[in-house]
């Protein structure tokens, strides 16, 4: 293709406008990242340009709200118990996909999957009316129980696409060699899938640290991250939700670095969203 | 090789939770459609009264519509933007496809709700695109149509779904054969004709993929609407939430939720159908 590139005028031309646009289109994605993290620094609050008067303030503000430092431990206490639900239904599920047949394995597959491109305010309403149905109180465990089953998804498409690559061999190997089941899945199957089980637990976590349509109505007295954010949004904002945004988008980068370099020394494959996406 | 007690160790326990937590619920949901409220209690009387209401109100048919009309500029625009950058990132990238990728990756790992409160803060009328076009004279006074209009919606949940867009597309022509756009060269094809007739028609089923992603998710979106929509930008979820929540109309709300599923499920299952008829095999 390069050569292609070089020995084609019209070619060049082309794939000159090309660059253009899509440094347009990563000024379109950024422009708002960008202007969250410099606001964050922002004296003179939110709106207004030049920017002017940059501070710590906001940060040193955040750093004395408790009720945000709550709410980010009651986030990552639901993403943690979203992610042991998801996996351990999802792994299985996927295991079931892959190499059981039963009778409405069809409909099976595509109500695990449909959380994924369902609104989640639809998700979270049915979970509602469940737990309404079951006189159980709204609190951090409903939000559990809405993380964890919308994002059985998740799990089940990246173990799905990881089985898919897998060489049954080994696992024939183990069974021929007196290794029971239970042994064989912990011994080879699992292992063999140690990078999509930790791709799709990152990414479980991100998601539900994030998550705030199948939240919305499952939360009780205790706020998500995402819901107390969102609370704030509506009584007016200020630079300090600006700051903590930043914050989670330091992290975020982090575990897509991990994540990364865990991929990248694997298989060097470029494939890990496309595949989510596609697979839904 | 997997024994019958293998199989039913792997499937059993997520089909039971994924019955007892998803279909349960949603076959409740549509229970809950079919009741109704009285004195603002939900009454277990079985009728048609909430779908009759949806059909013969036109607040209902109208918002729907705009729900759709929001989320297929979305889909569009998301493709103008996506579908050049997708054949730049697979075709032009050269030795920093990696990284061009991940540029592309990195946004969809930023809280949703944080972009949208930054489009927020960049629309608003003394927001920073306000105070920028006023910095440099282009305008004197604020341009106060920017936000709270279905403007402000279309321009988030494009930012928004234009990586998904992306990713699928990409994805299709990472599979293109190269030796398929070679042939088509030594052939005698113009670039042109090599795009249109090879490259174009093996991306479809990618495009497929992606716009059925844009148009599906921001059809359901509430949050963009509610914070940057204004009342002209209200969207149908935007009602279910209302009916959930204030209003106290569960079986209403149930009724268009129900609605929404059933469009959403339509939509995949015409998509997923294009898409094998557009990929080759």
């Amino acid at each position: 293709m390069e050569l292609l590139v070089s020995s084609d005028a019209t070619l060049s031309q082309k794939s000159r406008w090309l660059w253009l646009h899509s440094v347009l289109v990563y000024a379109f994605l950024y422009l708002p990242i960008v202007t969250l993290i410099v606001y964050s620094f922002n004296g003179a609050g939110v709106g207004g340009f030049p920017p002017r008067n940059l501070t710590l303030n906001w940060y040193r503000i955040l750093w004395q709200d408790d009720p945000i430092w709550a709410s980010v431990q009651n986030s990552l206490i639901v993403a943690a118990a979203a992610v042991a639900i998801a996996l351990g239904f999802g792994i299985p599920a996927a295991l079931a996909l892959d190499r059981a047949d039963f009778p409405g394995k069809a409909i099976f597959r595509r109500l695990v999957l449909l959380p994924l491109i369902l609104p989640g305010i639809i998700t979270g309403l049915s979970i509602l009316m469940l737990v309404n149905i079951g006189h159980v109180n709204l609190s951090l465990m409903t939000i559990i129980l809405g993380h964890g089953t919308a994002l059985i998804s998740v799990a089940t498409t990246e173990v799905f696409a990881g089985l898919q690559k897998l060489d049954r061999a080994q696992e024939e190997a183990s069974l021929d060699l007196g290794a029971n089941y239970w042994q064989t899945f912990w011994r080879v199957t699992l292992p063999n899938l140690k990078l999509p089980i930790v791709g799709a637990a990152l990414l479980i976590f991100t998601l539900s640290m994030d998550e705030i349509a199948v939240s919305f109505f499952l939360i009780g007295r205790y706020n998500t991250l995402p819901l107390e954010i969102w609370g704030r949004l509506r009584r007016g904002i200020t630079p300090e939700i600006n700051a903590i945004s930043t914050i989670i988008f330091v992290f975020s980068l982090v575990a897509i670095v991990i994540w990364y370099k865990l991929r990248a020394s694997a298989e060097g494959s470029r494939e890990v969203a496309a595949e989510l996406v596609q697979s839904a | 090789m997997f024994s019958r007690a293998y199989k039913m160790a792997v499937t059993l326990p997520p089909l039971l939770w994924v019955t007892l937590f998803l279909l349960v619920p949603y076959l409740l949901m549509l229970c809950y459609s079919f009741w109704t409220v009285v004195d603002g209690n939900v009454v277990h009387h079985w009728n048609l009264g909430n779908y009759g209401e949806l059909i013969t109100k036109d607040v209902y048919r109208a918002t729907l519509l705009r729900s759709m009309w929001i989320a297929a500029r979305v889909t569009i625009f998301a493709l103008l933007l996506g579908y050049p950058l997708a054949y730049f990132l697979s075709f032009y990238a050269g030795a920093r496809k990696n990284l061009f990728y991940q540029l592309v990756i990195i946004p969809l790992w930023v809280s949703y709700l944080v972009r949208a409160y930054a489009w927020k803060t960049i629309l608003g009328t003394d927001g920073v695109l306000n105070t920028l076009l006023q910095f440099f004279h282009v305008t004197q006074h604020p341009v106060d149509s920017l936000l709270y209009s279905p403007f402000a919606v279309v321009l988030t949940l494009t930012h928004i779904y234009t990586p998904f867009v992306v990713l699928p597309i990409y994805a299709a022509m990472e599979h293109i054969p190269r030796n398929l756009v070679e042939a088509s060269h030594d052939l005698g094809a113009s670039p042109l004709q090599t795009f249109w007739r090879v490259i174009f028609p093996l991306s479809v089923p990618g495009m497929i993929a992606g716009a059925t992603f844009a148009f599906v998710l921001s059809l359901g979106d509430f949050l963009a609407p509610q914070l940057l929509g204004g009342p002209s930008g209200i969207m149908i979820s935007n009602i279910v939430v209302s009916l959930f929540g204030a209003a106290f109309n569960w079986p209403l709300g149930a009724a268009i939720s129900f609605c929404i599923l059933v469009l959403v499920v339509s939509l995949l299952a015409v998509a997923e159908r294009l898409e094998k008829k557009w990929s080759y095999s």
